[in-house]
Formats: structure tokens, C-alpha cells, sequence
């Protein structure tokens, strides 16, 4: 019989440790590490640590499934820090909050849902920072840029890890902090820190939503420890539609949160604009993990949702929409990473449709697929923006595949992962989902996300025409310069290829062979066993939207250009739509503008405080100047006067003792 | 009997040259007044059995005080009261004081007429009763106390007076 | 001195003190030469320790005769003072008219 040991306990407190001394050394002695200019001495250093968590973290998956399973066949294992650390005697739990009823140890959370988290932040994480190493060679921040990274993956970790909602939160919080600091790293440049700031703001309205969330939480189910939640959740009576109990409410507040981290509808403005920030940025943040993290809390709260129908209604609804919204937005973008970004908001759409209709584990294979192809493409496009001497706008690339086939080839297997061609990762899960909307009986939702599969496709495809083929129509020292990228940066682009390719068929293989990895995490979400076996012309239906995409792609920007050309004209409205991007930043920033900033300066500042408080305490102080003047000419300077009234009030206090 | 007159006559002396004081223009010629008022309340403490507050109302009040008042008024040479401007306030205040001290005094008057003379018990206010009493614990502390008020009193008085701070 | 029997002493010489703190205080409000506005305080303490004399006596205690003694100390301290005050005035302003010191007004 196989038992924890102390040894257990340690090791999910030392993954999460290690980036953050990664940090801390960085960033005390980050300049001293550095011998000159050119030295990745800090670099190497960084990229250590996630690989050493990586390392660790893959112990702890092997140990987490060699111990015996608990109830349900969920394997779980908590770790709290206590002290003395070791010793089994008694131990005294250090808590993080401990205020009336509520106690919040700092205890982390080992089960399946948080291992695969574990593995895809570091796996994919060690890669992009052995990237960066290249990619950020010849930057002068570099070592700020290292210490930013580790951070933002002990963020990471935390909130995968956490034990319970305020740690998790710890995390949230502390990956905004990480993303607003990386997208704004180039801080010189105007367009970067705005765009740090509107994501960090964003992010915070939604975190609004959290906190909100979490006390409500509290308040139906008295605890907010992961475990008890979801054992007490499950046993929550169930709220039909439109009735607003308060698993209802607390599910749509957290809910709120979910979309300002992973950039839904309403709250996905910030994602397009935190392309300003370095590639290897991109490829972490905002494609594989700090994103996934909305997706993450869903899912982790699943039994919760579960007990609220309009929840789960609008999960899937908003999911559905925002899927669309971004890929049609994604046919009309020029620049080479806001197609990406716009692509990763629709594929974080797809997410949340699978966790909306009840496939949470499909949600989160979906989460894992996404994370290899989608790193691997923002990263293929930073090799791209690299051979193209910094260009990113595709009408000025073209005809590259001969040029840096590498690049290429790798960039081709993760187009053709996200679109969902048969035999790659992204066909599985999507496939999943589709199959999953379909099954649960949300029938326009399934149609619309078959529809948005073909976009997915379409501008995906259009994206390596335009930049891989044809002839090249950027200027002529550019052309001259185009050169493959350091073995540093396609290293981890051909793991990450590959991986988009097998990690579809993880580790697991069941009975029928298909796809296990839901079944490994499904556990976690105490719910029954999502059985997605729908007719088997959904999967011909989803393979043909895929190739279709592909197809009008190919035709319509390298075999038939003059139909673009005629389609343009009457689709002329809608493109426009597209290209506004449904004017929500015009929304927003009117909203600011007007009702915010000049609200507070015409009424706050000038009427309330100016006129009204600073008048009431100016006020105070003429009126009492005022009294003041009149009370003066009592005192007249003449000591018989004074004597006088001194007499006066003797007498009358004489008096008043002599007759009361 | 012979108490009596003596009282009623140097009760009447007191009030007499009270009057004096408040009345006479040339501040010299009350303060001689003031000494005589002074005196005839030293006969009637003996008079009231004691004789150790009459001799100090003498030897303190009339001889050293009153003599002090004498050297200032001399040393500056104040002949006759300043008639000056017009007393500020006038006859207004003059009047409501007189008022004021009316209401007081018929008040007072009026308690005190209401109460009966009993006896007067007997005691002994002789010297050696009062030192038994004002070196007993009771007063002790205060007995001391106000030799420092009279140092207080010396140095402020010296320094006062000074030409030059 | 054997102490006098007569009852109506102590009554008179209350109301004695009573007629002299009265005069005292007019004097007060009605003269306006510095010293003789003192004067006429010193006259109001007289009476006072009149009236303390005479309760001591009628009460047949000896606290009414301390205070009457502490009362002495206490003016003697204060006519000091208050002449040492009455030279520093006489010496900046050359007058000592009660009337003329009024730079206190407000």
C-alpha cells in the first residue's frame, strides 16, 4: 500500500517555489548575474527553474496516480504549510486568513484537473523561455524580462495549485500584475504601456465580478476550500432558468471574472492591443496559460454551475458568441498576432461552449491542445516577425516558405492543428465539443460553432497564404535580409509541432479508443460521465468545415483572387463591422470618456468638492470669523469693565445658592 | 458692657474712615484712612477673644503693608487723583456697580438677619493655641507653602521693579 | 483675654464685614487711581477676614483664625506685587489712571 509521504507534501510547494526564487534572485541580482551586454547568464537561469518545476511537476503527476484512488476514483492529494515543516507530530497549520468563521490555511491542491494545469504551464512555459533566450538576445531589459517570466509563472502556478478560492485569487491577481508588466515591457513606447494599462483595468472590472463571486460562495456554502466547495456544491438544490438563486448569482458573478481573464464578451478588448508586447509574451500569456486561467475557474467550479441552469446557459452562450465575433473579426486583421489574438479569443470561446453544455473535461483537453498549437503559432510568428526585420503587417510579407522552411513547416502543422484537420490535436477536442453541444440538445449553438470551425479555418489559412505564399511585397532590404531564425527559437518550435500533433492522443488510451484525458480529469468535477457518442456524421461534418475553410482560404487569396475582388463590394458593410471590431472599444471608450472622466471633473470635482465640500469647511470658518466679529467688543480693554462683569456673575451665583 | 461700647464705637470708626478711603480725591490722605480702618478692626479681633490675629493685623497689615503703599505713593509722587477724560462707561457703570453691590449687601443682610445669636461657645485663641494648630499636621503643609509664595512674591516684586529687565 | 459673652458681637461683626466688603467694592468700580483701587481691595479682604474672625468664634474652632492668618500672607504677597506692577506701569506710560491701560481691547 502505497501512502503520502512528507516527501508529497514538499513537492507542489517546491514547484511553486522555485520560479518565484527564479525571481527573486533576477531581480535582486538579475545585473550582476550578466557579464556583458550579450550574456544570457540570466536567461539560462530563468528558463532553469521552469524546467526544474517541470521536472518536479511531472514526479508529482506519477505520484499523484500511484496513490490509491479516493471516492469516486478521484485521485487528490492536499498539501498545507504547517509548522514544525516536518514531523508528524502536532503540527500548527499557518494560515492565510483566519477571521471569524472563515479560516484559509495555505494549502495546495494536487488532482488531476491541477496536474494537467501544472504540466501545460511549465511544459510549454520552459519551452517559451528557452525561446526567449533568442528572442530576447539582444534586448536591453533582458534580465527584467527573465524575472518577469518567472513570476508571472509562480502566479501561475499558484492559482493552478491553490487549495482554495483566496489563494486561487492570490494568483489571479498576481498574473495581472505579470501580464500588465510584460505587455507594457517595451515602456518607452506609448502604445505598449496604454495597452498594459487597458489590461490591467479590464481585468479588474471582471475582478470585481470574482471578489463579488467569492462571497457570495461563501455565503451559500459556507467555505471556499476547492475540495469542500465542489463536494458541497454537488449537493446544492438546483436552480432552473431565469431562477436567480444564489448558485445563480454567485456562478454569474464568477463567471464575470472568468471573461475579463480570458478576454470574453464583454471584457475582451484588452487581448488584441496586449499584442504589443514581445512575441514569447504572447505565446505564454496569452495563448496558454494566464487566459486559460477563466477557463480553469469554470471548470474547477463545476458542480457549482451545475446547480444553475441561467449559469450555464449563459457560459455557453456568451462562449458561442464570442467565438464567432472573434473569428469573423480575425478574416479582416492585417497584422500577423492580432489574427492570433483574435483566433485565441475565438478558441477560448470554443472552451467555454464545451464547459457551458457540461463537457468540462472536454473544456479543459481543448484548454491542453490549444495550449501546444497556439504557443507553437504565436511563436512561429515571432520567427516570422524576426526573418521580416520586426514587420508585422502580412500584405507586407509573402513567398517566405522557401525562405524559412523551418518556420514553415512548423507554422503549417499548427494551422493545421487549430483548424482541425483529422489527425492533428485540435481536430480531437474541437471535434469533442462540437459533439458535446450537439448531444446535450443546444442545436444552434452547434451550428453556429460548426460555422465558426470554418472561419476558424478560412483566416487561418489566409494567414499562411498571405505570409508563406505567393511573391514577396515588403520593400527590398527586408527581402535581402530574410534569414532563418537561432536553433534557440526553432528548437522549441518543432516540440511544440510535434506535440500539436500527438498530443491528441494522450498517454491514456481507453477501451474504443478514443480520446481519455476527459475521462482522467472528469473525476474532479463530481459530475456523471459525459458520454459525447453522438451520430458519427457529426465528425464528417466537422472534417468537411475544416477542409471547406482551407479550401475557400486557398481560393480566394492564391487561385482566384479576382472573386475577392467582387465579393468585397456587397460584403462591404459587414467588413467594416469586422474591422471596428463591433465598435466595442468605441463603446467603452465613450463611456470613459464622457461619462467617467467628464463626469467626475464636471460634478465630482468642481460641484461636490471644489463648491460643496471645500465650502462647507471654508464655510465653518467664516461663520465662526463671522460670530466672531460680533462676540469681539465685549473684551474693551478696561480692567473696571472686567471687573464689573466678574462682580456681576458673583452676585448672581450668590444669589442663585442663596435662594435655589 | 464697657465691650460694647468699645465695639459699637470702633465699629463705627472703621466704617467712618471706610468711607474716607473710598471718598477722599488725594490717595494719600486714604491711605491713611485705610491705616486707621485697619487699627479699629485690630481692637474688635480682640475684642472677639482674638488677640494673637489682632497684634498680627497690626504689626502686618497697618505697619508693613500700609507703609509699602506709603513709599510707592510717595516715590511717585502722586499728589491728586486724575481727573483726566471722561471714565469710560461713565455714570452707566458707576451705577450698575452700586446696583450690584446694593443686591449683594441686602441679600447677605437679609440671611443674616434672619439668624438668632446663640451663645458663643468659649475658646482659647491665645499664641500658643494658634502655634498648637498651625504646626499641626493639618496646617503644616500649608504653613510652608506660604513662605514659598512670599519668595515668589520677593522676586517677582524685585523684578518688576526694575529700570532694566 | 477671656472671651467676651456677649452674643450679639459675633452678629454685629459679621454684619460689620458685610458693610466693609461693600465699601471695598465700591471703591473698586468708583476711583480711578491704580493704588487706590489696591487700597480698596485690601479693604475688601479686611472685611472678609472680619467675618472669618467672627465665625471662628461663634463656631468655638480655630481654623476661621488660621485662615485669617493665611489670608494676611496672601495680601501681603500681593500688595507687593501689585505695587512692583504699579512702578513698572508709572514708568512706561507716566499716569496711573485706570482708564488709560486699555491695549488689551479686542
Amino acid at each position: 500500500m502505497i501512502e503520502a509521504t512528507p516527501l508529497d507534501g514538499a513537492l507542489p510547494f517546491a514547484i511553486l517555489l522555485l520560479p518565484l526564487a527564479g525571481f527573486v534572485v533576477l531581480a535582486l541580482f538579475g545585473e550582476w548575474i550578466r557579464r556583458d551586454k550579450e550574456d544570457s547568464g540570466a536567461a539560462w537561469l530563468a528558463c532553469g527553474t521552469v524546467l526544474a518545476a517541470f521536472v518536479l511537476a511531472v514526479w508529482a503527476a506519477r505520484r499523484l496516480f500511484a496513490l490509491p484512488a479516493g471516492p469516486g476514483g478521484l485521485h487528490l492529494f492536499t498539501s498545507t504549510l504547517s509548522w514544525p515543516p516536518l514531523g508528524a507530530e502536532a503540527r500548527e497549520t499557518i494560515d492565510f486568513i483566519s477571521v471569524g468563521s472563515l479560516r484559509v490555511p495555505f494549502k495546495l491542491l494536487v488532482d488531476p484537473l491541477s496536474c494537467v494545469m501544472t504540466l501545460v504551464v511549465t511544459g510549454v512555459g520552459s519551452l517559451i523561455h528557452l525561446y526567449s533566450v533568442g528572442y530576447m538576445a539582444h534586448d536591453e531589459g533582458k534580465v527584467r524580462f527573465f524575472s518577469y517570466l518567472n513570476l508571472f509563472t509562480f502566479f501561475m502556478l499558484l492559482l493552478v495549485l491553490g487549495g482554495s478560492l483566496p489563494l486561487l485569487f492570490v494568483g489571479w491577481e498576481g498574473v495581472g500584475l505579470c501580464s500588465y508588466l510584460l505587455i507594457g515591457f517595451w515602456y518607452r513606447k506609448d502604445s505598449a504601456s496604454a495597452a498594459g494599462l487597458k489590461a490591467f483595468v479590464v481585468n479588474r472590472v471582471g475582478d470585481v465580478g470574482l471578489i463579488l463571486g467569492m462571497i457570495f460562495v461563501f455565503h451559500a456554502l459556507g467555505t471556499l476550500d476547492l475540495v469542500d466547495l465542489a463536494d458541497n456544491a454537488s449537493a446544492l438544490a438546483r436552480e432552473r432558468l431565469w431562477q436567480f438563486g444564489p448558485a445563480t448569482v454567485a456562478a454569474l458573478l464568477l463567471f464575470l471574472g472568468a471573461t475579463g481573464k480570458s478576454a470574453q464578451i464583454p471584457l475582451h478588448v484588452w487581448l488584441p492591443d496586449a499584442m504589443e508586447g514581445p512575441t514569447p509574451v504572447s505565446a505564454l500569456i496569452h495563448a496558454a496559460t494566464m487566459v486559460t486561467a477563466g477557463v480553469y475557474l469554470v471548470a474547477r467550479l463545476g458542480p457549482l454551475f451545475q446547480a444553475s441552469a441561467t449559469a450555464m446557459l449563459v457560459v455557453a452562450v456568451v462562449g458561442t458568441a464570442t467565438a464567432l465575433m472573434a473569428g469573423t473579426i480575425a478574416v479582416v486583421q492585417t497584422d500577423i498576432k492580432r489574427v492570433l489574438a483574435y483566433s485565441t479569443i475565438s478558441q477560448l470561446g470554443f472552451m467555454f461552449l464545451a464547459a457551458g453544455v457540461g463537457a468540462f473535461g472536454v473544456a479543459i483537453f481543448h484548454l491542453y491542445t490549444h495550449a501546444f498549437f497556439k504557443a507553437l503559432l504565436f511563436l512561429g510568428a515571432g520567427s516570422v516577425i524576426h526573418a521580416v526585420s520586426g514587420e508585422q503587417d502580412m500584405r507586407q510579407m509573402g513567398g517566405l516558405r522557401a525562405k524559412i522552411p523551418w518556420t514553415f513547416w512548423t507554422f503549417l502543422a499548427g494551422t493545421l492543428a487549430i483548424s482541425g484537420i483529422p489527425g492533428f490535436s485540435g481536430f480531437f477536442s474541437k471535434d469533442e465539443i462540437l459533439a458535446s453541444a450537439f448531444t446535450s440538445g443546444h442545436t444552434l449553438l452547434y451550428w453556429v460553432g460548426l460555422f465558426t470551425a470554418l472561419l476558424t479555418a478560412a483566416y487561418m489559412g489566409r494567414l499562411v497564404i498571405l505570409t508563406f505564399f505567393g511573391g514577396f511585397r515588403g520593400p527590398h532590404e527586408v527581402e535581402h535580409h530574410l534569414h532563418e531564425s537561432p536553433w534557440s527559437m526553432l528548437g522549441p518550435l518543432v516540440v511544440l509541432a510535434v506535440g500539436s500533433v500527438v498530443a491528441g492522443y494522450p498517454l491514456f488510451r481507453g477501451p474504443h479508443g478514443r480520446v481519455q484525458l476527459p475521462a482522467v480529469v472528469q473525476p474532479a468535477f463530481r459530475s456523471a460521465e459525459h458520454e459525447a457518442a453522438g451520430p458519427g456524421w457529426l465528425m464528417v461534418l466537422a472534417i468537411v468545415s475544416a477542409a471547406l475553410g482551407l479550401l475557400i482560404a486557398w481560393s480566394l487569396y492564391l487561385s482566384w483572387p479576382e472573386l475577392r475582388a467582387r465579393l468585397r463590394a456587397p460584403l462591404r458593410p459587414l467588413l467594416r463591422l469586422f474591422a471596428a471590431k463591433y465598435h466595442f472599444d468605441d463603446l467603452y471608450d465613450a463611456f470613459v470618456r464622457r461619462v467617467v472622466v467628464e463626469g467626475s471633473e464636471r460634478v465630482l470635482w468642481r460641484r461636490v468638492d471644489a463648491r460643496g465640500l471645500d465650502g462647507a469647511v471654508n464655510g465653518a470658518a467664516r461663520l465662526t470669523a463671522w460670530i466672531s466679529g460680533y462676540l469681539r467688543p465685549i473684551q474693551t480693554g478696561f480692567v473696571r469693565h472686567y471687573a464689573l462683569v466678574l462682580l456681576a456673575g458673583a452676585v448672581a451665583v450668590i444669589s442663585f445658592l442663596l435662594w435655589s | 458692657m464697657m465691650d460694647a461700647v468699645l465695639f459699637y464705637l470702633f465699629a463705627a470708626l472703621a466704617v467712618g474712615s471706610a468711607l474716607v478711603v473710598i471718598g477722599q480725591k488725594n490717595p494719600m490722605y486714604s491711605a491713611f484712612a485705610l491705616i486707621v480702618t485697619l487699627c479699629s478692626v485690630s481692637v474688635i479681633f480682640a475684642l472677639l477673644g482674638s488677640p494673637f490675629i489682632a497684634v498680627l493685623q497690626v504689626i502686618v497689615y497697618a505697619g508693613a503693608i500700609m507703609v509699602l503703599f506709603l513709599f510707592v505713593l510717595m516715590l511717585l509722587n502722586v499728589r491728586r487723583e486724575e481727573e483726566g477724560a471722561r471714565p469710560q462707561g461713565g455714570r452707566v457703570l458707576q451705577v450698575v456697580a452700586l446696583a450690584l453691590v446694593a443686591l449683594l449687601g441686602a441679600q447677605a443682610a437679609v440671611v443674616l438677619l434672619q439668624v438668632e445669636p446663640g451663645p458663643a461657645p468659649s475658646f482659647d485663641a491665645s499664641t500658643r493655641a494658634m502655634a498648637a494648630v498651625l504646626f499641626s499636621p493639618r496646617y503644616l503643609y500649608v504653613f510652608e507653602a506660604t513662605s514659598i509664595l512670599i519668595l515668589a512674591a520677593l522676586v517677582g516684586a524685585v523684578v518688576l521693579a526694575k529700570k532694566e529687565l | 483675654m477671656p472671651a467676651m459673652s456677649h452674643p450679639a458681637f459675633v452678629h454685629h461683626a459679621v454684619l460689620l464685614s458685610l458693610v466693609l466688603f461693600a465699601l471695598g467694592t465700591l471703591g473698586v468700580f468708583l476711583r480711578r487711581n491704580v493704588i487706590t483701587v489696591l487700597m480698596c481691595i485690601e479693604l475688601m479682604l479686611n472685611g472678609v477676614n472680619l467675618a472669618f474672625a467672627a465665625f471662628s468664634r461663634a463656631a468655638g474652632t480655630l481654623d476661621g483664625q488660621v485662615l485669617v492668618f493665611f489670608v494676611l500672607v496672601v495680601a501681603a504677597a500681593e500688595a507687593a506685587v501689585g505695587l512692583g506692577i504699579v512702578i513698572a506701569l508709572h514708568r512706561h506710560r507716566d499716569t496711573l489712571d485706570l482708564d488709560a491701560f486699555h491695549l488689551m481691547k479686542g
